[in-house]
């Protein structure tokens, strides 16, 4: 670890309480996060990713609960502090920028009064002050006329506009680490680019790190500069983005790249069957024993299908967890 | 390559479907004309792709093929009949032309077993013959690849990926020469959609199926579709061979849509067009696309909306400025 860690997460796990009974959901997740770093949290619905940065943040709630780890923010333990001074971090040191943003929006509030409360909440501004500065939080995500804007209600916004909005209002606080989970998801691909590249901007402006969380590897390889791989529930594999691209480790990650129908590829090497991941995605009470990608993988052997692969430390400084990777 | 000899299964003709917003009472009736003047045909064996942002009509344009919308304009030729008039043989229809919807979890009825909702379709066209119906079911479930005995099961018993197959089955069971996939796998998980883009292209070959394929993900279109078309407020603006969109697309807003998508090799995002897709109450003058277009001249901005235009064989786009674009860049 070196000083410039901004977040730690060590080995995390969550539990998916069904009945009495608690299956683990996400299983001994490790990563670190550096000040001003952007970092890719990629998978499949289900794999623990979102239920991961929900913890990070301190919203988990019945049925999920934290069943181990630690979660480090500049060092303070975030699993261990006070209901009210995780209520004060959230805000104003981790933010988070939902995917729906009219379900995260309230429908009753004018924009700019949601993101003035940031404002008096947590930098102790008066509403008049906070008003003000409301105005110049909807000008930095690029809102056209913002001082006329902020006195609209959510519904009379676009998708894109309320997802600006969402921005202006977790960066508010200037906040050191902003997760952002499957942020364009529910955008089109134009909007999807703006939105994007706003993110980007006001991050590297202001030193923000981002936890970015999404299924598209595509965007995740592009806006990251690491990227962990999720899979039912385990960290599989940790690399720069480059390299997961390039030359991922893990059976799923290369089968997953392969069996996306890329961009110019039929262009360029014509149209070519696409590689089929067999099997299914387990759900939560499912997860099979051993390594949790064995009854798909072609590579799986009795090793696998006994024991939980441990971490391998790859050259590159990343890690996969596979018997048989590379 | 599509062979032009080959008669169209599909052909629109100008077709137009408008909506009234309002009442008329107040004086504050609109129109939003959804889908506008579109011309599309399509042959057997082929996929068309049906390109373009929320809003831009793709979907209400499938709906009127498979006769969910009226048109208000235009014909809808299936197989040299004009099935867009009202008093069609609606089961004629259905023979005719299936849809694949894009959520296989509402697109099912959870309380009736694969087998009720595969043999429904057959029993409602006069299919009565027991063994006929088993055969034909088996034979649907064997197209996509799940076994006969899973036919008593419920929806629910099944993944995702298995449900779309059922829709696929359920769309298959007339045999039909056309099929609607309104968005086909992307409610599906990522390490699934695979197996049901490779199912759904070794189908249009074995049975000459014709797709008309809706999807957001430039990736899966390009990697499916035979030709293309890029629609904006309503509109055709572009459309062409799939490798002509891909490697020289001319619109303005296809360009857009293309250099949009996040390239995992690279760092940048590609370029980018301003703001959204406006009101489609108020259409802009001129152009549609023109207030978000960087090439936009005083030209765009004035009436008329431009044609489109051959500009190669069988590439036709919709710009006033596709031939000076394209050679500048």
């Amino acid at each position: 670890m070196t000083d410039d860690t901004l977040l730690s997460v060590e080995g995390l796990c969550i539990d998916l309480m069904i009945g009495d009974r608690p299956h683990s959901a996400v299983t001994d997740v490790s990563f670190s996060i550096r000040r001003g770093e952007t970092f890719g949290l990629v998978g499949e619905s289900g794999c623990g990713k979102s239920v991961t940065s929900l913890a990070v943040i301190g919203l988990l709630k019945h049925p999920l609960i934290r069943a181990g780890g630690r979660i480090l923010l500049d060092g303070e333990d975030l699993t261990t502090v006070s209901a009210s001074r995780m209520r004060a971090l959230r805000g104003a040191r981790i933010a988070m920028i939902f995917q729906e943003p009219m379900t995260a929006l309230n429908p009753l509030s004018p924009i700019g009064r949601q993101i003035a409360e940031m404002f008096v909440l947590h930098k102790g501004a008066t509403w008049h002050e906070a008003d003000r500065l409301a105005v110049k939080a909807l000008g930095n995500v690029r809102v056209p006329a913002p001082e006329r804007r902020v006195k609209d209600y959510p519904h009379q916004l676009s998708g894109g506009m309320r997802q600006r909005v969402m921005i202006a209002i977790a960066l508010a606080c200037d906040p050191d680490l902003l997760l952002a989970d499957e942020p364009t998801t529910a955008l089109d691909v134009t909007v999807q680019a703006e939105i994007l590249e706003l993110i980007r901007d006001l991050s590297s402006a202001r030193g923000t790190a981002v936890m970015m969380i999404s299924h598209d590897l595509g965007l995740i390889a592009n806006m990251c500069a690491r990227v962990g791989v999720m899979y039912a529930g385990r960290l599989v594999e940790q690399q720069e983005a480059d390299s997961v691209f390039r030359n991922p480790q893990h059976p799923y990650t290369q089968g997953l790249i392969a069996s996306l129908p890329l961009l110019g590829a039929r262009a360029r090497h014509g149209r070519k069957a696409l590689n089929e991941i067999r099997g299914v995605v387990p759900a939560v009470a499912d997860f099979p024993k051993g390594c949790r990608f064995n009854p798909r993988c072609e590579r799986s052997t009795d090793l696998c299908v006994e024991t939980d692969p441990d971490r391998t430390w790859l050259e590159s400084g990343g890690f996969v967890r596979c018997h048989h990777h590379g | 390559m599509d062979d032009q000899h080959s008669p169209a299964v599909l052909r629109v003709e100008d077709l137009n479907v408008k909506f009234t917003l309002g009442s008329a009472l107040f004086g504050s009736r609109r129109t939003v004309h959804a889908v506008n003047g579109v011309d599309l045909e399509l042959r057997s064996g082929e996929c068309l792709g049906l390109v373009g942002e929320s809003g831009c009509g793709k979907s209400t344009l499938a709906l009127s093929l498979m006769g969910l919308q009226l048109p208000t304009g235009g014909r809808i030729i299936l197989d040299g009949e004009d099935i867009s008039a009202p008093g069609v043989d609606r089961r004629k229809r259905a023979r005719m032309a299936q849809i694949v919807f894009q959520d296989p979890y509402s697109s099912l009825n959870p309380r009736q077993s694969v087998w009720r909702t595969l043999a429904a379709p057959l029993r409602l066209h006069g299919i009565t013959d027991k063994d006929e119906i088993r055969d034909r079911v088996t034979e649907a479930l064997g197209r996509v690849g799940l076994r006969p005995e899973l036919a008593d099961r419920y929806p629910h018993e099944f993944s995702g990926g298995q449900r779309q197959r059922i829709g696929i089955a359920r769309a298959l069971i007339l045999e039909p020469k056309i099929m609607v996939l309104d968005e086909p796998v992307s409610a599906l998980d990522v390490s699934i959609r695979a197996q049901i883009i490779n199912l759904l292209l070794e189908m249009k070959e074995t049975l000459g199926l014709a797709y008309v394929m809706i999807s957001h993900d430039l990736g899966v279109v390009e990697h499916m579709s035979d030709r293309v078309a890029v629609m904006y407020l309503g509109r055709i603006v572009e459309s062409a061979d799939w490798k002509a969109i891909f490697t020289e697309p001319r619109h303005p807003y296809t360009r857009a849509l293309i250099s949009a998508i996040p390239d995992p090799f690279g760092k940048g995002i590609g370029t980018k067009i301003g703001g959204e897709v406006p009101n489609p109450i108020d259409l802009p003058t001129g152009c549609s696309f023109h207030p978000r277009c960087p090439h936009a001249a005083d030209a765009c901005r004035q009436p008329p909306v431009p044609e489109l235009e051959e500009i190669d064989e069988g590439h036709f786009v919709r710009c006033i400025r596709a031939r000076e674009i394209g050679q500048g860049e």
